[in-house]
């Protein structure tokens, strides 16, 4: 069931702590529940915080999907909530990708 | 050599005195939810206590109602550093939940409506240091501030009163709840600032 009542923020919100962990912008990423499977941008989750910590809840269900936490010297990152996470990367050609089919 | 000063002992507690280190006070009442709040009515209420072996109490609103109230006065602490000092609220003595069931388990694991989760070592939510507070300075506790009904254990940072209680799980081994999983401390101890796990 997902609440009427919306948050007071939405993924964008995690581009800071999650820009100490990724290289690329994570909020464009496109992750995909476990609960419900809906695939939702990062960008698009229900945010609420950002104390004690930034939980992203799925639009579709309002499940937790991920959750970041700035301890004074850790950032804590929980992606139990989703099956996975698809970032956008520059097209694979040259040399072969490390991890790519072949 | 003698520390004290003449006067020092016996001095009533100032409010500097009950103001832990790190934090701050505040006269608000700031809301941190980690979800939607739960919109849950009285009839559909239930407070479950299940221990190791799987035995299971429940209290429905109207049990909860009958059972012996207590209006307590203290002081609250944030982990976010705000404190509120001389806080009201009325509730059941987690000791009065628990005369009756039998337990070994040495700690508690907290459920709240919308899946919230704390843990806590038992002893810190008996004799006399717990409460399910179902009203705030008079009034009927506010769904944002965890109403119908919410834990309150001030000796502890606030994130382990439990807005929205609905369980209270006995078990024999402490596992961490939704934020000492994250990096939150296990315990909490505002005096100690036991915020973060290596605190």
């Amino acid at each position: 069931m997902t609440s009427t009542e919306m948050p007071d923020w939405d993924g964008n919100l995690m581009a800071g702590p999650l820009s100490e962990l990724f290289a690329l912008d994570v909020t464009a990423a496109v992750v995909r529940c476990r609960g419900c499977g809906a695939s939702a941008e990062v960008a698009t989750l229900r945010v609420y915080g950002p104390d004690p910590g930034l939980v992203g809840r799925c639009p579709g269900c309002d499940d937790v999907l991920l959750r970041v936490v700035r301890t004074p010297d850790a950032v804590w990152l929980d992606l139990g909530g989703v099956t996975s996470l698809r970032v956008p990367a520059p097209a694979a050609g040259g040399p072969a990708v490390p991890g790519a089919p072949a | 050599m003698d520390f004290v000063t003449r006067g020092f002992q016996g001095r009533p507690r100032g409010r500097d005195d009950r103001l832990p280190p790190g934090q701050y006070l505040t006269g608000d009442f700031p809301v941190l939810s980690a979800g939607p709040t739960p919109g849950i009515e009285h009839h559909e209420w239930e407070l479950w206590v299940a221990t190791e072996d799987g035995t299971r109490h429940t209290w429905s609103w109207t049990d909860l109602m009958a059972l012996p109230a207590e209006t307590v006065t203290v002081d609250i602490h944030c982990v976010t550093s705000w404190s509120k000092l001389d806080t009201e609220w009325r509730g059941v003595s987690v000791d009065t939940l628990l005369a009756d069931v039998e337990t070994g388990a040495d700690y508690a694991m907290v459920h709240s409506y919308g899946g919230y989760t704390t843990n806590l070592p038992l002893e810190d939510l008996l004799d006399g240091q717990a409460w399910v507070a179902f009203e705030f300075d008079g009034d009927d506790l506010r769904p944002e501030h965890g109403g119908p009904a919410r834990l309150l254990v001030p000796h502890l940072y606030f994130w382990k009163s439990a807005k929205w209680v609905r369980g209270i799980e006995l078990v024999v081994e402490d596992s961490p709840g939704f934020w000492e999983a994250l990096g939150y401390h296990d315990y909490g101890d505002p005096w100690r600032e036991q915020r973060y796990q290596g605190d």
